[in-house]
């Protein structure tokens, strides 16, 4: 004691330290959901300036979907955001299909429009999940994965697996639903907004919670649009921007539901935000499985769409008053997918994935590529983790709901 | 010794006195089965198999009953579940992850990815991840189900039974 | 749709090559006049949100109607009149820079230096031009139409054949 009382009398302003202190939280954190480095320069526990460092998890998909078939390339888009993967392919297919000027039966769109929202609600269960167990509360995990377990069962009877159902086809959907799934769908439905009501109670007003997420990270509404935020992040600072209703696509045309906004644009908007979507997800499921009575018995997957293996060129008979039956030997060579691009977009749970499609006429794409949206929120946390502690880093990792599968593709 | 005359065959190798508290058993087999009933995994989730394992570690599929608790360090745990794809920039990284953890140590390569590259036969992709690592145990499946991977660590469990003279003085 | 197109048609006439109506407006244009052309889009227009930037390699595409390499695709959206415009530009391989539109919208910096690591485009003025996905070392644009899909042993990346070497030997 006596010894510290000396060193500390004898210690003047000169003596404090100046220089800035680097901290690496490196690839393999337990709380930074997957590969991400982030080099943090820090002043005491503030964080000064704070650089993500991506590209662990670069498999080159951009690259290897120049190599495959267009359909091959649906199996590769499970695993980008292998969360939500239904949201991935219904991307790429709805690309695809404007590539090649498809028009897909109705029954098939409300199928797809049930998968992604069923998609939907299992990323926001696992997005609650490791974001409460970051932030400290554990029991809301085991809640949250035992809903989650409901719906991955249902997806194996729909489709056989239960992470990567490459479901979604170019063209249609792979099968139908049988009666028992439909069955399955409306109990679910009926019994998972009591579920939603308990896990409120468990942090809602909860003071911890309050007091990590209030206030944290708060983005104005122009700064948000400038940093290319989509979906419930760009939401919760106010702007009401949602694919879903600005381009509809699929089914979204004809269900109702409203899109839930914030007002200040910090934590604990986007985490309500979030909350208030799993409800409206069920009622959008709701509404599509009564729909769904009307359409019995319709074809699930467009007439013309492409068989597995797409050929180069196929032969069309000359334009004639009856064509000739059997194998054509004179007609009009003309290429499967034409020759051009496309670009397609949809309200995937993290935010907005948009796919841009190029084509030269032959059976594979001549570039593929993908806008993820986990790209760009890694590439805005330096400009919303500045003045903040390490701790309020983990929450913003959180709420912004990443997965580096999705970002580094 | 007269000791011999009174003992219980209560599993192949291990005798027990009926009457008391003694079990007369190789060190062999108590260091083993010790060892297989508290493997202890790090967090070392890459893609998208790390959902399943964290599926396998949550309430449906527990892992708990097992013994089996995830330990964030390297230097507490045991074993090396390498979870999802492991390109090459991230290689070094592996290898230094298992380099930190004590003796013994285990590895399981779980998915497609981590077993020989998966789908993914590209430039930035290393095949598989016995080209750096001593692999125990391979689980296939992309990703594989959170049974396959029960199966996998309780095949672990029986591999870690059969060791023989992995302690003390023949480490 | 039809007045924001005959607008900047009228103000830049010597920037515009040409305009094509494919799924979305397409507007293809000259790399001199670049930056006017997109602070007049943002500033003027409206065009808050850029969507995507990305980059397309040519190299013996059938259908090619133009002499250069590269093209840079932007996809720029209207929030309040709900329009979406799509810009390209053509990008020569022998002097493949590009102007950098980091000063008006903050999503581009990510973008560029994705678009430098896999085609090599250097973007001008942009703060941080450094590789992102690939090792900071790598040789070579990946996504190039000359790279292979699958590096076989002697084109491997130096780091890593030195590291499987250290540790076949110890």
């Amino acid at each position: 004691m006596a010894t510290y009382l000396e060193i500390n009398k004898k210690q003047t302003k000169e003596d404090t330290w100046e220089e800035p202190f680097y901290l690496n939280m490196g690839p393999q954190h337990p709380s930074t959901h997957g590969v991400l480095r982030l080099y943090l320069e820090l002043e005491g526990e503030t964080i000064v300036n704070c650089t993500p460092i991506i590209g662990y998890l670069h498999r080159g998909v951009e690259k290897l979907g120049e190599n495959l078939n267009y359909n091959q390339t649906i199996v590769l888009s499970d695993r980008l955001d292998y969360i939500a993967s239904a949201a991935n392919n219904t991307a790429f297919a709805l690309a695809f299909e404007k590539l090649m000027n498809l028009e897909v039966p109705r029954r098939a769109k409300l199928l797809r429009t049930i998968v992604c929202e069923m998609a939907r609600i299992c990323n926001h269960l696992l997005w609650l999940a490791t974001h409460a167990l970051d932030i400290g509360a554990m029991t809301v995990f085991l809640y949250c994965f035992r809903d989650r377990e409901w719906l991955l069962n249902i997806y194996e009877k729909i489709c056989g697996a239960r992470l990567t159902h490459s479901y979604v086809r170019v063209g249609g959907v792979r099968q139908d639903f049988t009666k028992e799934i439909i069955d399955e769908l409306y109990k679910f439905t009926e019994e998972f907004p009591p579920r939603i009501y308990d896990y409120e109670t468990l942090i809602d007003v909860n003071r911890i919670w309050l007091k990590r997420t209030k206030g944290i990270a708060v983005v104005p509404a122009e700064q948000a649009i400038n940093l290319g935020l989509t979906g419930p992040v760009l939401r919760g600072s106010g702007v009401p921007y949602d694919v879903r209703k600005f381009r509809p696509y699929d089914a979204y045309g004809e269900v109702e539901f409203i899109v839930p906004t914030g007002k200040n644009g910090d934590t604990y908007d986007r985490y309500r935000v979030r909350m208030e979507e799993l409800r409206q997800s069920n009622r959008i499921i709701r509404q599509c499985l009564d729909k769904l009575s009307e359409t019995e018995g319709e074809p699930v997957l467009a007439e013309n769409a492409p068989d597995l293996l797409i050929p180069e060129r196929i032969k069309e008979p000359k334009p004639q008053p009856v064509p000739k039956k059997g194998v054509i030997f004179r007609g009009i060579d003309k290429p499967v997918v034409p020759p051009g691009e496309a670009f397609a977009s949809i309200e995937s749970p993290k935010g907005e994935l948009a796919v841009y499609v190029v084509s030269d006429g032959s059976n594979k794409p001549w570039r593929l590529r993908v806008r993820t949206p986990s790209f760009v929120h890694i590439s805005a946390i330096p400009h919303m983790a500045k003045n903040h502690m390490i701790a309020d880093l983990i929450a913003i990792i959180g709420t912004l709901d990443i997965v580096l599968g999705d970002s580094d593709r | 010794m007269g000791i011999e005359k009174n003992v219980v065959e209560v599993a192949p190798g291990i005798k027990h006195i009926p009457g008391t508290p003694v079990v007369i058993s190789p060190i062999d087999k108590i260091i083993n089965w010790a060892r297989a009933g508290s493997m202890w995994p790090v967090t070392f989730g890459l893609a998208c198999c790390a959902i399943e394992m964290m599926a396998t570690g949550a309430s449906h599929f527990d892992l708990d009953r097992y013994g089996i608790i995830f330990r964030a360090t390297p230097r507490q745990a045991d074993v090396l579940i390498v979870a999802g794809t492991v390109t090459k920039k991230m290689a070094p990284i592996v290898r230094r992850v298992y380099d930190q953890m004590p003796e013994p140590k285990y590895v399981i390569a779980m998915g497609s990815c981590a077993c020989s590259g998966g789908i993914f036969k590209t430039y930035s992709v290393a095949q598989g991840a016995d080209e750096f690592l001593p692999v125990d145990i391979y689980v296939p499946g992309c990703p594989p189900r959170p049974e396959a991977l029960l199966f996998g660590l309780l095949q672990l469990q029986e591999k870690i039974k059969r060791e023989a003279k992995k302690w003390g003085f023949w480490r | 749709m039809e007045e924001i197109l005959k607008r900047i048609k009228e103000k830049f006439p010597s920037v515009i090559l040409e305009i094509q109506e494919k799924d979305y407006p397409t507007v293809i244009c000259k790399r001199r006049g670049f930056l006017e052309f997109m602070k007049y889009l943002k500033d003027e227009e409206g065009f808050k949100y850029l969507i995507d930037l990305a980059g397309v390699d040519y190299l013996n595409y059938p259908q090619k109607n133009f002499e250069e390499r590269f093209e840079v695709v932007y996809h720029l959206y209207n929030l309040d009149n709900r329009v979406l415009l799509r810009i390209k530009v053509r990008v020569p391989e022998a002097d493949n820079w590009q102007y950098s539109v980091t000063s008006l919208w903050e999503t581009a910096n990510w973008f560029e230096r994705e678009c430098y690591d896999m085609f090599g485009i250097n973007f001008k003025g942009h703060p941080n031009l450094k590789r992102i996905l690939m090792p900071d070392d790598w040789e070579g644009h990946p996504l190039r139409k000359d790279y292979p899909l699958y590096l076989e042993e002697e084109q491997e990346w130096t780091k890593y054949k030195e590291f499987i070497q250290k540790i076949k030997t110890s």
